[in-house]
């Protein structure tokens, strides 16, 4: 058995999934003060007379490094960079301690000035007086080659505990992402660390001694090992565990937009031929832009529980959510209200409701059915305006072939899976604003948490090759290899299968369900003069995210 | 945190799969480092730059501007279709008012193309600046406007399609005709009858560094432009004036090249030349970008940099100094010389050998323009290339007074389809493109 823990805005929901699918399931409320007993509280509700010896291992998504970062509890962490002609890197200052260092590479990694060891070592001695102990290394172009960062790291090990490189956390160009992707890391780990050894302790207490893992924003998962080499990649991971949720009942032949509604949002994505779209950026948080990859999802103000106004003599919902419906004794209307009365919801005090959307009933001049009628067609319009625009900003991605730009790849949803609490109303509902079927996904409530229970492992890798160096380097993999300058783009795609196959293991990945695919090439013939020097080779690869069958043999998993 | 000063839109089409030859300075890994560079310095992720997609051009937009033989799908590859696109994106999104300045960095290139085509030269089809200037004229009532080329090599194709025009200002900075291609763009060619002074050439010797180019922006284009007056200000943005330029011989910096974007102000930049494509390309572009948004620049610079021999010789500064003046002088007593100009027996006709130095073809052309008063002229040329296709075509120009209309109207329809491949007309009062 697995069991799947979605720690949510507003609820926390669990679910225990066997052989022959959903065991069990719970959902409390979430206590974004208390997160350790939130998460507790979930296990041993859902493990209550469960055979708890036939579980195999837990999945977690959690809010904790997302409410530190939100919150900006972040501790003081240092970050060393290493920059050379640019932007001037003073831009990118990130938190109390950040060095600018000595050091230039080019666009290729060639060195065009070296490190200082002195400076570095005058900073760590200086860190280690102020008693920081994680420190974030970023040179540019590391990804091109990573000797500075290492350098750095090997000078200041003996003054700080902890040390993150940014050419590690990611293969993507992008300078100011990587410093921040690095400091995030840096910064979310110790606490990362207390919050977990508190969950394994809390866990073996009640008998509980499983394997855990983490689930990534990408829709993948990582073991509680790897996660503490990426303790950021566990930052919003939510609306990822909902796609997931979905991903089993989106058609294999359909362009399938997911609807997760619940209390305050509507998060959205989409599945393309039943593969998540990820997302080309790394996620943003707060006022930081990072390289951490995610799917590709948008979010939009509107939930069951949002604000029912009259504005300028219009209706409007949300963005913000007061407290529950007033059929449920809240204080404001809200759409859920809206379904009460139209006899949609299978509880709730319909009076109530009608009290509260009496006076908007009054203030519009219509009847209290005909304002119910309009609230949730005004929801219903606007979730689907928002995912209009998010098609519309996946169709208007810039490419860079002509290949591609004449191929023109347009996606047009033709499927609607919803899940959520109000998932079943809103489905009816959706159904006349939309050509395609309209459907719920199956246990819609907590999906998102068996989305997360059945996550794979995924993971991505970067090979770069450049024949005219005669080097082929994979970033954050610790490969770099003499190369030959027969090499073709079919070995470098071999290696770059070969390096996520080991990344992926090492990170808890099962090998049977190990499905790798390439997600970018090129080749480039590099000429100097008039004649070919070389050949410059980049492929990235990746395991496709997608979910596990139900139960696997148990020691095959780390 | 940085933010961009002006909001600036960027088409990004590098064009990864297309090149003119596989060894061609013209080929798929040109703006390879630029896009690196770029995306290393985070650049698109500033606020207040955007990123757009790149339209494609229709047969229409091109035939707006160009006279191709025989079509424009046979002289033009689907990626010059693109990269004009990428430029009419860039105008449309200024004038939607969705960005306010913007850089069209794509390939191929186009300011060596004339307006009429019969192929390929100096690694130019179809002219990408003009195509987007005249799709703003018809859709948002664009009337004038100023284009500034600092490329290397004289844009001598932009020249030839506003020869005529007085409403279109073309200043062209470049190194000196007589020691690189095209071997034109002397002082001396400042426009047709109709529109003297409306092309200004400003050659430079080779060697000019930061200094003389900077100079040369403000006090003889900067004064000429604050004359003119444009409705919109374009850049063709060569980059082969800098230093590590394999093809020319300039000694130009990316910091100059991002101060010479300050100064100059354009709303819109479109990509012209520059070959050095791991020195040069990837700090320039990336200098040009950040001066249009109105970040800091002052750290930009190329890993092998050194002031020390990017110092100007004082004779160098002072022909520069000599070319500004004539320049000036030039603008300063347009209406003068067009006198001068028009007392000359035959000044409506040119008599034109051209050379297509990519594609290897040779033209000659005989060209007639109504002297006129009122507008830019009825234009005729009748062009003969090597490999023996004959054309003709009737220009009448956007503002045609009635006489020029009619003038256009009576070539197109007296010329005999037996002495001619083709004969097309450009109506451009009524958006037409006519052939026969």
């Amino acid at each position: 058995m697995i069991i799947g823990l979605d720690v949510g805005g507003t609820h926390t929901d669990a679910v225990l999934i066997g052989k022959e699918g959903l065991i069990h399931s719970v959902k409390v409320p979430t206590d974004p003060d208390q997160l350790l007993s939130t998460i507790i509280k979930a296990l041993e509700r859902l493990t209550e007379n469960q055979a708890i010896a036939e579980i195999e291992r837990l999945v977690l998504s959690t809010t904790l490094a997302t409410n530190l970062v939100v919150q900006k509890k972040l501790p003081p962490v240092a970050v060393l960079v290493s920059a050379g002609p640019g932007i001037d890197p003073e831009y990118f200052r990130i938190g109390a301690h950040y060095h600018v260092v000595q050091g230039v590479l080019d666009h290729s990694g060639r060195e065009i000035t070296s490190i200082d060891k002195n400076q570095i070592v005058d900073i760590g001695r200086q860190l280690k007086d102020q008693g920081i102990s994680c420190a974030a290394i970023v040179s540019k172009f590391s990804v091109r080659n990573p000797a500075h960062e290492m350098q750095i790291a090997e000078l200041l090990s003996p003054y700080v505990k902890h040390i993150f490189m940014g050419h590690v956390l990611s293969g993507t160009l992008n300078f100011p992402r990587r410093i921040t992707t690095t400091y995030l890391n840096a910064a979310v780990y110790p606490i990362h660390c207390t919050f977990f050894d508190a969950v394994q302790l809390s866990l073996e207490k009640q008998g509980l001694s499983l394997p855990i893992r983490v689930l990534k924003p990408d829709g993948g998962s990582m073991n509680f090992s790897s996660s503490l080499d990426y303790p950021a990649q566990t930052i919003l991971s939510g609306p990822s565990a909902s796609v997931m949720g979905a991903i089993n009942s989106a058609p294999k032949d359909k362009t399938c937009l997911v609807l997760d509604i619940g209390g305050t949002t509507t998060d959205m994505a989409l599945i393309l031929n039943g593969v998540p779209v990820i997302a080309t950026e790394g996620i943003e948080i707060g006022s930081y832009k990072t390289l951490i990859r995610a799917l590709m999802t948008r979010s939009i103000g509107i939930g069951g529980d949002s604000v029912v106004r009259i504005q300028n003599g219009k209706l409007t919902i949300g963005p913000d959510r007061i407290g529950v419906a007033m059929a449920y004794g809240g204080p404001v209307s809200t759409p859920t209200d809206a379904l009460c009365v139209l006899g949609l919801t299978e509880d709730g005090d319909v009076q109530l409701a009608k009290n509260g959307l009496s006076l908007l009933a009054a203030e519009m001049n219509v009847s209290i059915e005909e304002i119910s009628e309009s609230i949730i067609d005004l929801a219903c319009h606007e979730i689907l305006g928002a995912a209009g625009k998010m098609v519309n900003f996946l169709n208007s991605r810039p490419v860079y072939t002509v290949h591609e730009m004449f191929e023109n790849l347009q996606i047009k949803p033709d499927h609607i899976l919803v899940l959520g609490g109000p998932a079943s109303q809103f489905a009816e509902r959706l159904a006349p604003h939309f050509t395609g079927k309209v459907e719920t996904v199956p246990h819609w409530n907590v999906a998102n948490a068996i989305g997360c229970a059945l996550s794979r492992v995924t993971c991505e890798v970067t090979v770069y090759a450049d024949t005219s160096q005669k080097i082929i380097t994979a970033q954050g993999e610790k490969f770099e290899q003499k190369i030959t300058e027969d090499i073709t783009l079919e070995d470098v795609r071999q290696i770059a299968f070969d390096l996520v196959r080991a990344k992926a293991l090492r990170r808890g990945a099962i090998p049977e369900y190990l499905e790798m695919e390439i997600i970018e090439e090129s080749q480039f013939n590099m000429i100097r003069g008039f004649h070919t020097q070389g050949k410059n080779i980049r492929v990235r690869a990746q395991v496709k995210p997608g979910l596990l069958p139900n139960s696997i043999r148990k020691e095959a998993i780390v | 945190m940085l933010r961009a000063k002006n909001t600036t839109g960027l088409v990004f089409f590098p064009a990864f799969d297309w090149a003119i030859s596989p060894t061609h300075p013209e080929r798929e890994e040109r703006l390879l480092y630029t896009q690196d560079q770029v995306l290393e310095e985070g650049l698109m992720d500033i606020e207040g730059i955007v990123e757009l997609k790149p339209d494609i051009v229709t047969v229409e937009d091109i035939q707006r501007t160009h006279f191709c033989a025989p079509d424009p799908e046979s002289v033009c590859t689907e990626s010059h279709f693109i990269s004009a696109g990428g430029a009419k994106t860039i105008g449309k999104a200024v004038m939607d008012g969705v960005i306010e300045r913007g850089f069209a960095l794509v390939r191929p290139p186009g300011h060596h193309a004339n307006r009429v085509v019969h192929g390929a030269r100096g690694f130019c089809n179809i002219n990408i600046e003009a195509i987007m200037i005249e799709y703003l004229r018809k859709h948002y009532n664009v009337d004038r406007v100023a284009i500034v080329d600092t490329d290397c090599h004289h844009g001598d194709g932009t020249q030839d399609v506003y020869w005529h025009d007085p409403d279109t200002l073309f200043i062209s900075i470049h190194q000196d005709g007589r020691t690189l291609y095209p071997g034109s763009g002397f002082l001396k060619e400042f426009g047709g009858p109709n529109a003297v002074g409306s092309t200004i050439n400003i050659p430079l010797p080779p060697e000019t560094c930061d200094e003389g180019f900077l100079y040369t922006i403000e006090h003889a284009v900067l004064p000429i432009l604050d004359d003119f007056k444009p409705d919109l200000i374009i850049n063709s943005a060569g980059q082969d004036n800098h230093y590590s330029d394999p093809i020319t011989n300039m000694n130009f910096s990316a910091r100059g090249y991002a101060k010479l974007t300050e100064m100059l102000k354009a709303d819109i930049a479109v990509l012209e030349g520059g070959y050095s494509i791991e020195g040069a390309l990837p700090y320039v572009n990336a200098g040009i970008i950040m001066a249009m948004a109105g970040i800091d620049y002052s750290k930009l610079q190329e890993p092998d940099y050194n002031p020390r021999f990017l110092q100007q010789p004082k004779h160098l500064s002072r022909e520069i100094q000599k070319a500004c003046e004539d320049a000036v002088n030039l603008w300063k007593k347009r209406d003068e010389f067009k006198k001068t100009v028009r007392s000359k027996p035959n000044c409506e006709t040119r008599n034109r050998q051209i050379y297509y130095d990519t594609d290897n073809i040779s033209e000659s052309q005989l060209e007639v323009v109504r002297i006129c008063d009122d507008c830019a002229g009825a234009l005729r040329i009748d062009s003969t290339a090597d490999h023996s296709r004959r054309i003709l075509c009737v220009h009448i120009p956007r503002k045609a007074c009635p006489a020029c209309v009619k003038q256009g109207l009576e070539w197109y329809d007296a010329a005999d389809p037996h002495t001619y491949d083709h004969i097309f007309l450009q109506d451009r009062p009524n958006d037409e493109y006519r052939v026969k």
